[in-house]
């Protein structure tokens, strides 16, 4: 386990700081106490861990603006959090500041049917979104697997996707306008729901910033009509090339399906006894692929689905015939976390994403590192947009263990860049990933990246430390920026 | 011209504090603030450099004409789904042949400006994935990637759609690219504005496979893109009446040669697609499901704007004679808080302020 230290100094005392916000929230809203902290010391990356000073839970947007401008002037860093579910650890506290928890800011505004949008607070899970829409026929696309506890604000935070992505795109094309508030206690109005808003395309600047730039604190999100029908394609392959050439043939047929992913053995071997999906426990990989649309659209895409994954040598394929059968095909995949959290102590997600056509080699890749680390690994993966997510089992009771996992976990990402993707396709940088984001970009673009929040937070207090590494830090990690296979600045000296 | 010429000329105009044009095949300089600067014409960086149909992206330099990629992606089936103006009609013919092709990748990114396609397939924007951007001081900053999912780092490449060249020149891009629609097919209805506004809201809440809506003079077009099945069953629902070269009507509107838009001073009016009409005379066209309504004629710009604004929308003074636009701002000004932010941001990628000055915003 990992506790982290503070690379920033403490500005003001903790008894200051309390003082002060208990000027502007009521007791119910502050929690001071060792027990009352602990459970937010950590999201759902569980390896780093750290206790804040206090945890405020707003109920109001003024009470934000008062905790925001409290910790603005007595320079004290603010940590904002949803439901906790993120797996990158962007939501872990800073040991001298406080976690801003958006939890209270739960409920929906507005649904309306004829414009399909729906207003909610940040605090508001992203299932429940649907739940509401569903009586309009409507629903909010993006479905991370979390969605039954992770919130839009968090959403929003780390521009999570989902299953469906493919398709119907991330939380960026998804959300019309935020609310947001500075750290200096200022509300921004950000997109609008009408398109295109004047100036500056700050709604996409904002989506997966990492809770770095402000707080969100109203969410205008776009709802889709709910199709009709959907129905899975279950194919297995004996081989895992196979499976990703087959991936890439349904695409060049022009086809987009609603879904698109695929397991390999040990992910289906993990899951299968845990949710009984059916699913072929000889093949290497199986694919799901689901079309949705209209009756009609389903048929004619189900057939051209089936028509391509027999001649990419499928050696079974099996199209749910139900809408309970389509909803256990997926729920293997669906589940695949706790299940794999069934067979190992402790398991460590990765979400690299790669360009389709490497998977094959990303696997092999994967494999040697199994037997180099000494770790087993199971993975699923987004498979129609690239997004890798392999679960790396490990113990963090053996001495050593976690140590492992986490330098397995480097190695993959380091090599989804290599590959020509990117070390997080949906989870963010967070802490977890801080070093790899010196391997993803050179000086020039991280510079950028800390001059534009700057802009935003020219203190640096809204969640320090995560998402964009210093350049020192960098320089510490001592692993350079290859773009297309060339060292930037080859003549400059490092260290 | 190279990448490095782009620097140089960066480079050189930063030094020396020159204020700059970015320019591409010029078909859009009719929009936003009155053009200002030395041009650095940008038409001649230009080639698609990557594109792999199976992984669902194009990368080419920004002088490319949208017409050389457009016709790249219709080899395989192909298209850039948020149907972009080529504006080829803008160009006069003393220009070099790349002008004549119409717009060109760099421009169509810099203006942000969809086509029909527009609420079904998304933006500009969302279509972006990476950018390689020679910055106000001449530095030359890759964001993005080429892969579909990347939230590593704050979405630069996304940022700079829209920007109007005022945060850099886009020397290179990245987009995703989408299959053609297997089938598509137009209908007609004739209907009043209110009504058209009121079936659009209404159809755009169900499950069918609208791709583009256009309403003029009493007539509503509808496009249905997708399986056959499935245009064919939503045909048979709707009713309307089968239309005749819809596909050249579909790109008279994309390209704005149609009609509609032929009075100006033009005024593009986004909306909530639920506004109703706004009490302004003039409705030329409403498109992209009632978000989009264009007006036209002698329309008091205070009026029209405060009218948009109240219906939760923004009113773009769009085309019009330069007696006008050196008048009136071209952009629904900023709140103020707004307004600053977008300084200190244009200050980060543009300090000295010489990349297309006034462009977006006077102030900047």
């Amino acid at each position: 386990m990992c506790r982290m230290s503070s690379e920033s100094p403490v500005v003001a005392d903790r008894a200051t700081l309390l003082r002060r916000l208990r000027q502007v929230l009521p007791t119910h809203c502050l929690l001071v106490e060792d027990e009352d902290l602990r459970p937010y010391e950590c999201d759902g990356l569980t390896a780093y861990r750290e206790m804040p000073l206090a945890v405020c839970l707003p109920e109001n947007e003024g009470q934000v603006v008062d905790v925001l401008r409290t910790c603005h002037q007595l320079g004290v860093p603010v940590v904002a959090r949803g439901a906790g579910t993120g797996l990158s650890g962007g939501a872990m506290p800073h040991a001298a500041g406080v976690v801003l928890s958006l939890a209270r800011f739960n409920r929906i505004l507005a649904v309306d049917r004829d414009s399909r949008t729906a207003v909610v607070q940040p605090g508001v899970r992203n299932l429940a979104v649907s739940e509401a829409a569903a009586p309009y026929g409507l629903y909010y696309a993006p479905d991370p697997s979390s969605q039954i506890a992770c919130t839009i604000g968090g959403n929003v935070a780390e521009n999570s996707g989902g299953v469906h992505c493919l398709k119907y795109g991330l939380t960026v094309h998804n959300v019309l306008r935020i609310r947001m508030v500075s750290i200096e206690g200022e509300i921004f109005e950000i997109g609008s729901a009408a398109p295109d808003a004047p100036g500056y395309d700050l709604l996409a600047l904002c989506i997966g910033s990492e809770g770095l730039l402000g707080v969100v604190t109203e969410v205008t999100v776009k709802l889709v009509p709910k199709p009709e029908l959907a129905q899975v394609v279950m194919a297995s392959f004996d081989d895992v090339a196979k499976a990703g050439d087959a991936v890439a043939a349904i695409i060049a047929a022009g086809i987009i399906p609603a879904g698109l992913e695929m397991m390999d053995k040990p992910a289906t071997a993990a899951v299968e006894p845990f949710v009984k999906a059916g699913y072929d426990l000889d093949a290497a990989a199986i694919l799901l692929c689901e079309s949705d649309g209209t009756p009609e659209e389903v048929a004619e895409e189900i057939a051209r689905v089936r028509a391509v994954l027999t001649a990419s040598g499928a050696r079974d394929l099996r199209v749910s015939q139900s809408e309970a059968e389509r909803l256990r095909f997926w729920a293997g995949r669906k589940a695949a976390f706790p299940a794999v959290g069934r067979i190992t102590p402790d398991y460590y997600c990765m979400d690299g994403t790669i360009p389709r056509k490497r998977l094959a080699e990303m696997l092999a890749a994967i494999a040697a590192m199994e037997r180099k680390y000494g770790l087993r690994c199971a993975n699923v993966f987004h498979a129609g947009d690239g997004n890798l997510h392999p679960l790396i089992m490990y113990d963090m009771s053996l001495p050593g263990d976690w140590e492992k996992a986490e330098a397995f976990g480097a190695e993959i990402l380091e090599l989804s860049v290599a590959l020509g993707g990117s070390i997080t396709g949906e989870h963010g940088v967070g802490i977890e990933k801080i070093k790899q984001m010196c391997v993803q970009y050179a000086t020039p673009e991280l510079e950028t990246f800390h001059a534009v929040k700057a802009a935003f937070d020219d203190k640096r207090l809204l969640n320090p430390e995560k998402a964009v590494p210093s350049l020192h830090r960098c320089a510490e990690y001592g692993r350079m920026h290859v773009h297309r296979g060339e060292l930037k600045f080859p003549d400059l000296e490092r260290f | 011209m190279t990448r490095d010429e782009i620097v140089a000329a960066i480079r050189a105009a930063h030094a020396g504090r020159t204020p700059l044009r970015l320019r591409g095949a010029g078909s859009k300089d009719f929009y936003g603030g009155l053009l200002a600067g030395e041009v650095l014409d940008l038409s001649g960086h230009r080639g698609i450099v990557a594109y792999e149909p199976t992984e669902l992206y194009l990368t080419a330099k920004c002088g490319t004409p949208l017409a050389e990629i457009e016709a790249t992606l219709a080899e395989h089936g192909q298209m850039l789904a948020f149907e972009p103006p080529h504006f080829s009609a803008n160009l006069t013919v003393d220009r070099d042949i790349s002008a004549k092709t119409g717009a060109t990748l760099g421009g169509c990114l810099a203006a942000g400006l969809a086509g029909p396609r527009r609420m079904q397939a998304g933006a500009v924007r969302d279509f972006v994935l990476g950018v390689t951007l020679v910055d106000g001081r001449g530095q030359v900053l890759d964001f993005g990637g080429r892969v579909m999912k990347n939230v590593a780092g704050y979405d630069v490449s996304r940022l700079i759609a829209g920007s109007l060249g005022t945060l850099g020149a886009i020397a290179e891009a990245t987009l995703k690219v989408l299959p053609k629609p297997v089938a598509e097919t137009t209908l007609a209805f004739a209907c009043a504005a209110d009504e058209a506004v009121r079936r659009l809201n209404d159809w755009g809440a169900q499950p069918l496979p609208l791709s583009a809506a256009f309403w003029h003079d009493g007539r509503l077009l509808l496009r249905l893109s997708g399986a056959a099945a499935a245009v064919d069953a939503a045909r048979r629902r709707l009713g309307g009446e089968l239309t005749v070269d819809a596909e050249k009507t579909w790109i008279s509107v994309r390209e704005q040669t149609h009609p509609a838009f032929a009075a100006t001073p033009l005024w593009r009016v986004a909306l909530p697609s639920t506004a109703p009409a706004l009490a302004v005379d003039g409705l030329a066209a409403i498109e992209w499901g009632g978000a989009l309504r264009w007006y036209a004629g002698d329309i008091d710009a205070a009026t029209i704007r405060a009218a948009a604004t109240a219906a939760g929308g923004h009113a773009t003074l769009y085309r019009a004679p330069e007696s006008l636009r050196c008048r009136v701002d071209p952009f629904t000004p900023l709140a103020p808080a707004l307004l600053a932010l977008h300084r200190r941001l244009k200050k980060v990628f543009d300090p000295a302020g010489i990349l297309n000055p006034g462009r977006l915003y006077a102030e900047f």
